[in-house]
């Protein structure tokens, strides 16, 4: 206590002298919480923590951001089914951020100002063959090449993509895009062998001397269905479609063109066949658009283009020039029955999309390998029962999209690191989830989802032109901003702002915050009044 | 013209910061070197409206100033959790005479300044609603009708907090006080009484009246800094929300402030000469339920025995107050 005389000056600020912090019964810490576009993504991108750079219009550090995780923006941003955009918090807010467009515009801006990855880490002498070029095996390159590894695709086609060049069309996918990407990887050292079968994996990894393998084929063989058919009946398959439409030879399907089937490679097929000049593009599938596979947007798309949809049908029989299709209903367990009834509709050719397998022929005699439905098992560091051989992407159990493979690719490039150290890769426990009760979304602007410009139906219906357009530097802003930041904290002071014990400490920009607990009441106001849901109260310990 | 909410980058204006903003743009209180006017170590309540809402007020009169600010204060819960002997958390230059007389004491420190020939010095007086709605009263339109270079702050968390939630004539119907009992037919503080001191001071017709809330900082700011590049009278009426007063979660302090707001019973506007001049709409429009639920002082409204025409009677208050400042604005009513 000082000494003073009563009712006379006290000096500014000596109330320092009282630590309120003694009062608390609860103290709030800041902490990182995992947004649910992050949790969502299966390339295992942080989406919010490339958002963040592109908020401030720092494009590059986004995308350098971004590449961490996933070495194809640009295709991504075309390709991928964004469940991110599912997740998104701001979708109860008003709609869900943009994220694929601004994930493809970074991936365009980064085409255009020719950016190019992080140099790699040093050498470590360790060689690691990749089969396939597709995105699992292409994004495992990248990973390990930027990991220091000396890396070798070797490839069966003619030219890198895998599906992204064989199945998806290029209206979705332009090429000069995928190569732009593809090309980048290679930039990095990683070595590219074209037209390179991979017989023998063991054999393959003898010659080349490596030490360990990551395989990634895909799933390219189309599967078939016993259709009775007349010898003139001209039936064909998706996968051969599509994959015709990158040679010089486009496929022959005729002015009326069915296509069985109902997932995504039935849609895009359909869609091709009406660029080539079909008349009718008729897609025949057994159950409702409810039950349909294929995304509802891309069906969506296709039925803007002219395809048609005949719902609840089968191929029976196909003749020369025609098909009989049973009429179907679905029972109560949403199972489509026959019911005797049929009809017969016209169509020059009829393509199978009835999805794919795997070609596993370069297993044969590989020891330890389990193979279950057509797919090689892995362990949860997609390393096969065979020490060494890694696989990811169509042929092992999953969903089979262009994010999942990557995704694979990803994470089978640290656990190959991994294992050729001799250690094992242990990924950081993940944090708890930034659901929407954790936000305080009074903060956020109200601003609704930017849409993306589409391709006029005549150029839908007539070239290859790609549907999709971009955003531009202005509005990619704007989308980008629109993002809550769910769970991570983006220095907007409220917490500093709100104290009413003047006991938040800002340390300057980029820098976040720090409480002074010798003040901190524990009242919780910054808790509360935190619009991301960065900060938490806990107990005290008695 | 009220203050413009800057919008579409991630929070715009709402929050106390904001990355993306230019520094033009920042307001006081996200600056490191804001003076924070009232320092850790007071002891007011946690989740303190009013410390909040004097050290927002106050740093920004400070920032518009230049740190040439003299602040006298009424005798209330604010002097007596800032002052006890023998600190002060005051980090400006400070004064306490008694309950009742800021404003003359203000006044005359403005006096003395002139004298002096210190027109850079600028007068802020500060009470709570008891002493400006009740005590201080005739002292405060005393000032107003001679025009004194003073800004006077009120915070209204409408009651006499500190010595045990007493009514004042800043106290809502129906609200449970230690002097207003929620007993017989019409429990709680009575309807029809009370001061409307922002309105009271237009009627003097001087140049700056304002109100303000602890949850719209950027609006309290721009008020502040307003009212600091006038001269004359110029009054702001700050709403402070007390947790232990109104019964309501510490942590709900700020929620409580914008819920009063966003269900119009607390009208957030200013007024130039007695015209109002600007109105900060609401912008997602709630029920006055919604702010008056959390709030035990209102319990005995809610609940087993519930009064309903009670809370129809307020939000006929609420109502009013849109109505009558054009609260809600077609495109925002989202």
């Amino acid at each position: 206590m000082q000494s003073k005389p009563f009712a006379i000056t006290l000096k500014p600020g000596t109330s320092l002298a009282n630590l309120t912090g003694t009062w608390r019964t609860e103290r709030p810490v800041y902490l990182d919480r995992l947004p649910p576009c992050n949790h969502a993504c299966p390339a295992g991108e942080n989406i919010q923590g490339w958002l963040f750079h592109a908020e401030s219009g720092d494009y590059e550090q986004a995308w350098r951001s971004l590449v961490e995780n996933n070495p194809l923006p640009a295709v991504m941003g075309r390709v991928c089914y964004h469940p991110c955009e599912g997740a998104c918090n701001r979708g109860q807010l008003d709609e869900s951020v943009g994220i694929n467009s601004v994930e493809r515009f970074l991936g365009d801006e980064a085409i255009k100002r020719n950016w190019q990855f992080d140099a790699p880490a040093a050498a470590t002498g360790k060689r690691v063959l990749v089969v396939g070029a597709g995105p699992s095996g292409l994004s495992a390159a990248y990973h390990l090449a930027r990991l220091g590894h000396q890396v070798e695709i070797q490839e069966a086609g003619p030219l890198a993509g895998g599906m992204m060049r064989f199945g998806i069309p290029k209206y979705r996918l332009p090429r000069e895009v995928l190569d732009a990407e593809v090309q980048r990887i290679l930039n990095l050292g990683v070595k590219l062998t074209l037209n390179a079968k991979v017989d023998n994996i063991e054999d393959s990894m003898q010659q080349g001397n490596f030490d360990a393998a990551f395989l990634a084929v895909g799933a390219h063989i189309a599967k078939r269905t016993y259709i009775p058919s007349g010898d003139a009946a001209h039936i064909v398959d998706a996968v051969s479609v599509l994959r015709s439409m990158e040679g010089e030879d486009k496929p022959m399907l005729g002015r009326r063109v069915v296509v069985y089937g109902g997932g995504n490679t039935a849609i895009d097929v359909a869609r091709t066949a009406k660029r080539l000049g079909a008349t009718e593009a008729i897609i025949v599938y057994r159950r409702t658009r409810e039950k349909m596979p294929a995304h509802d947007f891309e069906v969506e798309e296709a039925l803007q283009e002219g395809v048609m949809i005949k719902w609840l049908s089968t191929i029976k029989q196909a003749d020369e020039g025609s098909l009989t299709v049973e009429k179907m209903v679905l029972d109560d367990k949403g199972v489509p029955q026959p019911t005797g009834e049929f009809e017969t509709m016209e169509a020059d050719s009829l393509v199978l999309a009835l999805g794919q397998d795997v070609d596993l022929s370069l297993l044969e005699g590989v020891s330890g390998l389990e193979i279950n439905n057509g797919t090689v098992q892995v362990a949860s560091n997609m390393m096969t029962g065979h020490a060494g051989i890694f696989a990811g992407g169509d042929m092992v159990p999953s969903e089979r999209t262009v994010t999942v493979a990557v995704g694979h690719g990803k994470k089978a490039a640290r656990h190959i690191d991994a294992w050729l150290n001799g250690t094992t890769y242990q990924p950081a426990p993940k944090h708890e989830l930034a659901d929407f009760g954790k936000l305080n979304p009074w903060y956020y602007s109200d601003a609704d989802k930017t849409v993306r410009p589409m391709l006029d139906i005549i150029r839908r219906q007539t070239s290859f032109d790609e549907v999709q357009g971009g955003l531009n530097e202005t509005n990619a802003l704007f989308e980008a901003r629109r993002c809550l930041s769910c769970g991570n904290c983006f220095e907007c002071d409220n917490c500093y702002g709100v104290c009413p014990d003047n006991a938040v400490i800002k340390l300057g920009a980029g820098k976040g915050f720090q409480f002074n607990y010798d003040y901190c009441k524990g009242c919780g106001l910054c808790v509360a009044e935190c619009p991301c849901g960065a900060i938490k109260m806990v107990a005290e310990e008695t | 013209m009220s203050f413009q909410p800057v919008k579409f980058y991630q929070t715009g204006t709402y929050t106390v910061g904001n990355r993306l903003l230019t520094p033009e743009e920042h307001s006081v209180q996200s600056g490191q070197s804001r003076n924070n006017s009232i320092n850790s170590g007071h002891r007011a309540c946690q989740g303190c409206g009013e410390a909040l809402g004097a050290r927002y007020a106050i740093d920004a009169a400070m920032a518009e100033s230049h740190g040439q600010l003299i602040a006298a204060n009424a005798t209330g819960c604010l002097e007596v959790f800032s002052t006890p002997y023998p600190e002060s958390s005051w980090q400006v230059p400070w004064i306490h005479s008694l309950f009742g007389n800021a404003p003359a004491v203000a006044t005359g420190i403005a006096a003395a300044m002139k004298v002096k020939g210190k027109h850079d010095v600028r007068v802020v007086a500060q009470g709570g609603d008891g002493g400006t709605t009740d005590i201080g009263f005739g002292c405060l339109s005393g000032m107003f009708e001679r025009n004194d270079d003073v800004l006077y702050i009120c915070y209204d968390n409408q009651a006499y907090m500190n010595t045990g939630v007493q009514r004042s004539s800043a106290t809502p119907p129906a609200a449970r006080t230690a002097t207003t009992m929620p007993v017989g037919a019409e429990p709680g503080n009575a309807f029809g009484q009370g001061k409307n001191l922002p309105e009271i001071a237009m009627a003097h017709g001087i140049p700056y009246v304002a109100t303000a809330t602890v949850a719209d900082l950027r609006d309290l700011e721009y008020k502040v800094r307003k009212a600091m590049n006038i001269r004359g009278a110029r009054y702001i009426h700050l709403f402070v929300p007390c947790p232990l007063g109104w019964g309501t979660a510490s942590h709900d302090t700020i929620r409580m402030a914008r819920y009063a707001k966003e269900s119009g019973l607390f009208p957030v506007f200013e007024a130039e000469h007695g015209e109002v001049t600007g109105v900060l709409k609401i912008r997602h429009k709630i029920s006055v339920e919604e702010y008056m639920q959390p709030q035990k002082r209102f319990a005995h409204l809610f609940g087993k025995h519930a009064h309903p025409e009670t809370v129809a009677r307020i939000q006929a208050i609420a109502d009013r107050n849109i109505r009558k400042y054009g609260l809600l604005d077609q495109e925002e009513v989202a």
